[in-house]
This record gives C-alpha cells, structure tokens and sequence, in this order.
C-alpha cells in the first residue's frame, strides 16, 4: 500500500511538472475563451450590418401582408421604378438582392415565376422567410379566389399541447426531457474526452519505463499491478487537477473577459449553444407562463444521485479505460506500435455514444438501453444517459459493480501482460502472442 | 547456514523452449559468486527468478534458510543488463524513490545517498536531470541506486559495461569493498578477466542446465592438465625439440621473453611430477622459463562448453 502510494505520487509528479502539461494547463482556457469571444465578434459583425432587400411586386400579391423589418433585413418596395430601373439601384446602392414578382395569369404560374437576384449567393435561411412569406400569401390568395372566408380558417387554428406527467402526479414536459438528455449527453462527452486525453497519457507513461530502460529496476522492486495501479490513479490525479484549473480559469477569465468587452454572458450562450428551435420552445414555454412549472421540473430531477453517479462512473469509466490503455502500453515497446490496438478501445466508447444517442432518447428504460447501461463498456455512457430518467438504486449499484470489477480484472491483465512483455524485448506482439502471453505462468 | 541463497532444481518453460533445467545454485555467504554461461544459456532467466520477476515453474529458491517471499526484494539489488533511469527525473529524487521502493525510509535514503554521492565526489549531481549525465555518469549512479539499501545480496548483471578503465576500477574496488563488509554478490557477465579477478565462486551454465559449479580455484585444479610453460636456451633448438618431442607431449608456446629461446608447452604424463621435467631440461639446456600452465576462467569456459555439447 506504501509504495503505491509512492508510485502514485512520482506520476502525479511527473506528469504535473511536465513543462508541456503546465503549459497547457496555463494555456487552453485563454484560448477556450479567447475563441468563444472571437466567435461572438465575428457573430456580431455579421449581423450588425442590416441588409436590404429591394422587392417589385407586379403581381400585387404582398398588398395586404407586407414584409416586416427586422433587426437584420430591411425591405424596399421599388415596384413603382419597374424591373430594369429596380436592377440598377439595387446594384448602385448595393442592395443584398432583389425579389421579382411578375404578373402572371394564374397563382399556380406565378408561384414557380418569382425571382430572386442577388451578386452573391443569398443565404439560405433568407431565401426561405422569403419563400415562407409568399407561399402563406399566395395560399391566402387562393382562398379568397375559391370562396373561402379566410377569417374563419385562421380561427379554427387551434393549438395542442399533450401536458406530461407521470403517476405521482408530477406534471413534465418536453422541455425537460431536453434538459435530461443534454445532461446525459454532456456527461458521455466529458467522459470520452477525458479518456482520449489522459487514458493515452497513462499508456504513453507505461512505454516510457521501456524506452528508458528502468523497467527491471522497477519491476524488482514493485509488484506491476501495483505499478499499473499507481499510474493509473497518478495521472487520474493530474488530470483532475487540469480539469479543476481549467474550470476555474475559464469562470475567471470569463468573467474579467465580459467586464472587459462589454459582453452580455447570456448573449454569448444564446449565440454559441441554443439552436433557433430550442429558443423558440423558450419562448413558448415563457409565453404560456410556464416557466414556474419548467424551474420546478428542473429542480425536481435527481440532481444528488446524478451528481454523485457522475463523479461515479465517471471516475470508473476512466479508470477501466485507462486500465485497457495502460494494456497497449504494456504490450508494446514504443509509441508507434500502438496503432493496431488503439481501434478496439475506441470502438466500445463510440458505441456507448451512438446507443445512447438512439435507444435512450426513444426509450430511456427500454430493453437495449438498459443492456447497453450495463455492459463495462459501454455503462459509464449509457447509463449516466439514462439516470436523469429515473433508475433504480440498485440498477446503478449493479452497474457501477460490474464496472470497478472489470477494472480490476483489466489491470490485473495489463499487469501480466506487463510482466511477460519485458522477457520479449523487440518482439512485436500480436492478438495470438498476446493471448499466449496471458496464458504464462507468472 | 553458509548459504545465502540457494536454488533447487529451478525450471522454467517459456511455452516450448525451456530456458532453465533443473538448475540448482549454492551460493556461499559473502562470496562473489560468477554466474558464467554463453549468450542465451539462461542466466537472465535464473537471476530474474530470484528477483521474483518471474515464477520458476518448478523448484524452489531460499534466501538464507527460507524460502523466497515478496518481501525479500528489500533484502536484495539488482543492477540488470538493460539498465536505464527516468530521464526526466533528478537525481537525488529519483535515487530517494527508489530506495524508498526497496522499503526504505525517506530520511535513511537521504542520508545514506548522501554517503555514496560524498563519496564519490558527485555532490553537484544531485539536482541534475539524469538527461543531463553522460552514459558513464549515469551508470555510476545506477551502481549507488543498486547498492544503496544496503541488500544482503547483490546481483550485477554485466556491471562494468559502458565504463571506462577508472570508473570500471572504482566500481571493481567498491565491490570487493562491499563483499568485505559481508555482502554476498552474484556477479553475471561475459569478460573473464573480471571473473578471474574478482569471483571466489563459479557457476556454468550452458543451454539451461548447469554443466559446473564450485570454488574457483578447486575447479582450477581440476582444469589443470600437468602442462608446463618452459623457455629453453640452446644452441641447436631444432635438435633439442625434436628430443623433446619423443619423450613428452609438446605444442609450441607463446610468450614474451629478452632472449632466442626455445619456447615450448610440455604437457606430461597425470603421475609425472614437475621436479622431474625440470632436472631432465636442465641437463639438455640451460632453463629461462619454467611455470606451470593454470587454466584461466576464459579456457575453463570454453573447455566446459566444448565438452558439455
């Protein structure tokens, strides 16, 4: 127990006092943060400039529902200059484009006769509120030209919204199903990248006894489960500890970086991560005066069994991995023999991101996911994708089990791989070799 | 127990090929002891056993009465052939570590790194990178590193290779020192010039079996075929040994003498004695060079080798 220890902390040390690891502790949050300010400016210098856009409607058919201003586009009504005199000013003032709407004897003609000019290829998002906009008003045409009050229609429009709830009598909505599944995916994501990151790290540390020759030094004073052991966990420390300044560095620099440039923090959120579609939920949620109801589904979610089995499986789900890379490295001699065994690694950790995309956001508890959260593998993903759904203590009891198991299990292998692997010195191993290798006595 | 360590019938396979067979070492208290045999032979193998790098899959290994146990690797340094530091890491730190491994504690490897680094005048490498040694410097300190838990029994695999004629004897004059402070030392390598110079006890391996074993100078003994070196002034040297060639067997020597001498190995009969030859030389010739041929561990090597296969 002493000299793990011992080993623990010289990787801890070697690894943190690393000049490249320092500097890229010191430096990755300047540039996280740096490039998230760059991309609210170049976001920003986007759209500050209001485009205009010249329109002539011969046809008369935005007579009764014009175009709206907004913040980014403004619209010029040119039908009175004609088509060729409308051309020349959109190009002398330098216009973003100009919308032709002919005459034409019929709607349905005219509906594949409208135009669209412009120097450069116009963005598409504009093409289709442009496009939105003439198929409601050629629609509302056609209404009229067949008889039909269009009053009335508007009004039979009516809204639904199937209210959620489950039998305790706790209403949810959708919304909040978004907020799970978001949790679920950032967590199968912090997972991946930290493993990639540290997990390749550990097998790197591994090598390095071999090229350095300390190897049999090493190995004659320590058990290699106990060496594996303490890499493992030392560079588990060094990683934690990158990803604790990381946070507190990018918090900081966040915040001086707003005070700073004048930045709006939730402009900024708004810009980078909320898509058009979810904003547009917000804002229906808002506007039906449901945000009481949304804090109070957020807050009803198992936040303390999530955050505990986070840090849980997350720390598990590193420790199994780092265990299969600390097994290349103990297979191998140098870094570049690496390759041929990095694919079965990643393949399971892919696989627990793309079963939990599919299965657990069309049924959290259903058959496959609920295997697939209980795999080794793949269960630090899948099954922190499935907790803010609501799993039994002791699904997450069994899983978390089976996982610290198998770490151990995999260790140990490494460990005997280990062993075996400094007797064969420059003799590349493959899958039969390794299998040979496990099956040596001691 | 004049033992400190002994093997019993020590096997090890490595799936097909047997590396070790059967192998049974006594290595006697405070001896330096040559573990000899070609490239391959399996002494890697048997040194790594009683480091418990490995398992034997039969047999037993005792250090000093009992049978080995995981803790002995305190009692025990082990320089090995392929042999290498963390680059990156100081000097003095790493040294600490490692002896700290090896079950010291920090304060009792910190002084007793002290001790070697004073002694040998290395003080200023102490916060040096081992990237930053030479070669040589860095063997120096792997020597420290080996030696400094103060092990009951030392193993050095090859030890004066990469070193130059100074540092070679310095570490050569630290383990004699060593031995006679009490320490038992297993002493594997190929140049038989340190064998003869430093090792009481031999043992020879050959294809995974031990073909010889014992006090150097009994198997010396033992090796010697009554050959005698002689230097022989006369006139007429073809006449002389031509005679001498009816009445011995004779090969032609070599050697460096200031006169033309006849130069002659006589090897004679296993009853014949030296006082013999001599009183027949001196009445034929006048005799400049006389001395018996004892073998050396390099001609015992490869005579045991030669025989064995």
């Amino acid at each position: 127990m002493d000299k793990l220890k011992l080993i623990i902390r010289r990787e801890f040390n070697a690894k943190v006092r690393n000049k490249s690891f320092i500097i890229m502790t010191l430096l990755a949050p300047f540039l996280m943060v740096g490039l998230m300010f760059v991309i609210v400016y170049l976001g920003k210098a986007n759209d500050s400039k209001q485009k205009t856009i010249a329109y002539v409607d011969l046809a008369n058919l935005l007579k009764d529902n014009k175009f709206e201003d907004s913040e980014s586009v403004k619209y010029e009504d040119l039908t009175k200059v004609g088509i060729e005199n409308a051309k020349k000013q959109t190009d002398n003032e330098n216009y973003y484009g100009l919308l032709i709407i002919p005459k034409k004897d019929s709607l349905e003609l005219l509906a594949n006769n409208i135009q669209f000019f412009s120097q450069k290829t116009p963005n598409m998002e504009m093409v289709n509120i442009l496009e939105k906009k003439i198929e409601n008003n050629l629609r509302t045409k056609k209404l009229q030209y067949l008889g039909v009050n269009v009053e009335r229609i508007n009004s039979a429009r009516i809204k639904s919204e199937i209210k959620l709830s489950n039998f305790s009598g706790e209403k949810s909505s959708k919304f909040i199903n978004k907020i799970k599944i978001g949790f679920g995916f950032f967590a199968g994501y912090m997972i991946m990248m930290f493993i990639i990151v540290y997990g390749t790290s550990v097998m790197r540390s591994v090598i390095e006894e071999k090229t350095s020759r300390i190897i049999e030094v090493i190995i004659s004073s320590v058990k290699p489960f106990q060496l594996m052991m303490g890499k493992i966990i030392g560079n588990a420390f060094a990683g934690l500890t990158q990803f604790a300044i990381w946070g507190v560095l990018i918090v900081i620099l966040l915040f001086i970086g707003s005070m700073i440039f004048g930045i709006d923090m939730s402009e900024m959120q708004a810009n980078s991560s909320v898509t058009s579609n979810q904003m547009e939920m917000v804002k229906e949620m808002t506007t039906e005066n449901n945000l009481q109801m949304l804090m109070r589904e957020v807050w009803s979610l198992p936040w303390t069994t999530m955050l505990v089995s986070f840090v849980l499986f997350f720390l598990c789900g590193y420790l199994l991995y780092s265990g299969l890379y600390a097994a290349i490295g103990a297979a191998v001699d140098s870094e570049t023999d690496t390759q041929q065994f990095m694919m079965p690694v990643m393949l399971p950790l892919m696989l627990g991101i793309y079963v939990g995309f599919v299965t657990v956001m069309n049924d959290p508890h259903g058959l496959v996911a609920t295997i697939f959260s209980f795999i080794p593998f793949t269960s630090p993903i899948v099954m922190l994708m499935r907790i803010p759904f609501g799993v039994p203590l002791w699904q997450i009891a069994l899983s978390l089990g089976l996982l610290i198991a198998t770490f151990l299990f995999i260790v140990f292998m490494a460990a005997k791989i280990y062993r075996v692997g400094i007797l064969m010195y420059g003799k590349k191993p493959s899958y039969k070799e390794l299998y040979k290798w496990l099956r040596y006595k001691g | 127990m004049k033992d400190l360590l002994v093997t019993k019938e020590v096997t090890k396979k490595f799936g097909e090929f047997t590396a070790l067979n059967k192998v049974s070492i006594n290595v006697p208290k405070h001896s330096i002891f040559g573990l000899l045999g070609p490239n391959g032979a399996g002494k890697t193998t048997l040194i790594r056993i009683i480091n418990q790098i490995t398992m034997p899959d039969r047999g037993e290994v005792y250090l000093d009465g009992n049978k080995l146990k995981p803790e002995d690797v305190h009692n025990i340094g082990y320089l090995p052939e392929e042999r290498g530091l963390y680059k990156n890491m100081k000097v003095g730190e790493q040294a600490i570590y490692l002896a700290m491994l090896k079950g010291m504690s920090k304060k009792d490897a910190k002084a007793n790194l002290k001790y070697w680094f004073e002694k040998f005048g290395i003080e200023s490498w102490w916060s040096k990178k081992i990237q930053e040694l030479s070669k040589g410097q860095a063997q120096k300190v792997q020597f420290i590193i080996t030696v400094m838990h103060k092990p009951k029994l030392l193993i050095f695999d090859e030890v004066f290779s990469g070193l130059d004629p100074i540092n070679a004897n310095l570490i050569r004059d630290e383990i004699l020192q060593l031995r006679e402070n009490g320490t038992t030392i297993i002493f594997s390598t190929h140049r038989m010039e340190s064998v003869e110079e430093l090792c009481d006890h031999i043992a020879l391996l050959n294809h995974s079996n031990k073909i010889l074993e014992g006090n150097l100078n009994e198997i010396k003994r033992e090796f010697k075929n009554n050959t005698f070196e002689v230097g022989l002034h006369v006139a007429n040297k073809v006449a002389l040994e031509n005679e001498i060639k009816e009445k011995f067997d004779v090969s032609v020597a070599s050697f460096r003498s200031l006169e033309d001498d006849l130069k002659l190995n006589i090897q004679l009969e296993k009853n014949d004695t030296s006082s013999e030859l001599i009183q027949y030389l001196s009445s034929k010739a006048q005799v400049n060079h006389f001395v018996e041929i004892i073998p050396n561990a390099s001609d015992i090597f490869i005579q045991a080798v030669k025989n064995n296969s």
